[in-house]
């Protein structure tokens, strides 16, 4: 599946208004994740879950850097998240599922803050380019 | 998830293997499938999928020889399977998960008729074909 012109432009359009969030969007698509997904807590034992930790504000804000890193190279996602993807490969192993979960909540907490922006096609462009960097980020597992 | 070198080379062998017995391989895949994920039945409303039907039959033939037609063009499946990514794209439209399930099947016939064929590394390099197949005819339906 491959980015259209229109989609990367629908990206770089509304995360110029995420960027401006980001770090409380990360926080709230993991907490949403995890209450919806609670299978997920699985690969954070090290953590502190509750409500507004610091470990999650920390994890979420990483997590939104990256999505900001890949946005910043939409044309060349697979080389600007080479080393995540290697990390994820070999040392995280988080099932590929759990991309698909993760997408859902980021989307979920988008479309509520900026339910204007997220019109059905904005919608199907994030989701395609989660998608994206969800499959780079699973590339090397086997 | 890229094909490595030796990953090629145990499929085209592996195909070799199964030579003018893939038409089989294709009916028995299918013949599975509906039995063991009859939802996968939704999709052949206007066929008689009773066993050894001549529609199994025939529709396992096409199935086998696309996959033929993948491992021996092994080096550019997008390019041998275009017209095929198309037709399901606009056409046919099954929901890409079951294509993990037709996969599934087939590695169960190769299993259970080649058994000595079947070693934990060409399992893995078969499941990435199938999965590289799969991920070829779903990628231009958005």
């Amino acid at each position: 599946m491959t980015l259209t012109q229109a989609d990367k432009a629908a990206v770089v359009t509304i995360w110029a208004k995420v960027a401006t969030q980001a770090d409380a969007i990360g926080t709230e698509s993991l907490e949403r994740l995890f209450f919806s997904y609670p299978q997920t807590k699985t690969y954070f034992p090290h953590f502190d879950l509750s409500q507004g930790s610091a470990q999650l504000r920390g994890h979420g804000s990483k997590v939104m850097s990256a999505i900001g890193e890949a946005v910043k190279n939409i044309d060349d996602i697979r080389r600007a998240l080479a080393k995540l993807s290697e990390l994820h490969a070999y040392i995280l192993r988080v099932d590929p599922v759990n991309f698909k979960l993760l997408s859902h909540c980021i989307l979920c907490s988008v479309a509520a803050r900026y339910p204007n922006d997220f019109s059905p096609e904005v919608h199907a462009a994030w989701d395609k380019f989660l998608s994206s960097v969800s499959s780079v980020l699973t590339e090397k597992y086997r | 998830m890229v094909l490595s070198a030796n990953d090629k080379s145990n499929v085209k062998a592996a195909f070799g293997k199964i030579g003018g017995q893939a038409d089989e391989y294709g009916a028995e895949t299918l013949e599975r499938m509906f039995a063991t994920y009859p939802q996968t039945k939704t999709y052949f409303p206007h066929f008689d999928l009773s066993k050894g039907s001549a529609q199994i039959k025939g529709h396992g033939k096409k199935v086998a020889a696309a996959l033929v037609e993948a491992a021996n063009n092994i080096d550019d499946i997008a390019g041998a399977l275009s017209k095929l990514s198309d037709l399901h794209a606009q056409k046919l439209r099954v929901d890409p998960v079951n294509f993990k399930l037709l996969g599934q099947c087939f590695l169960v016939v190769v299993a259970t008729r080649n058994p000595s064929l079947l070693t934990p590394e060409v399992h893995a390099s078969l499941d990435k074909f199938l999965c590289a197949v799969g991920s070829v005819l779903t990628a231009k339906y958005r």
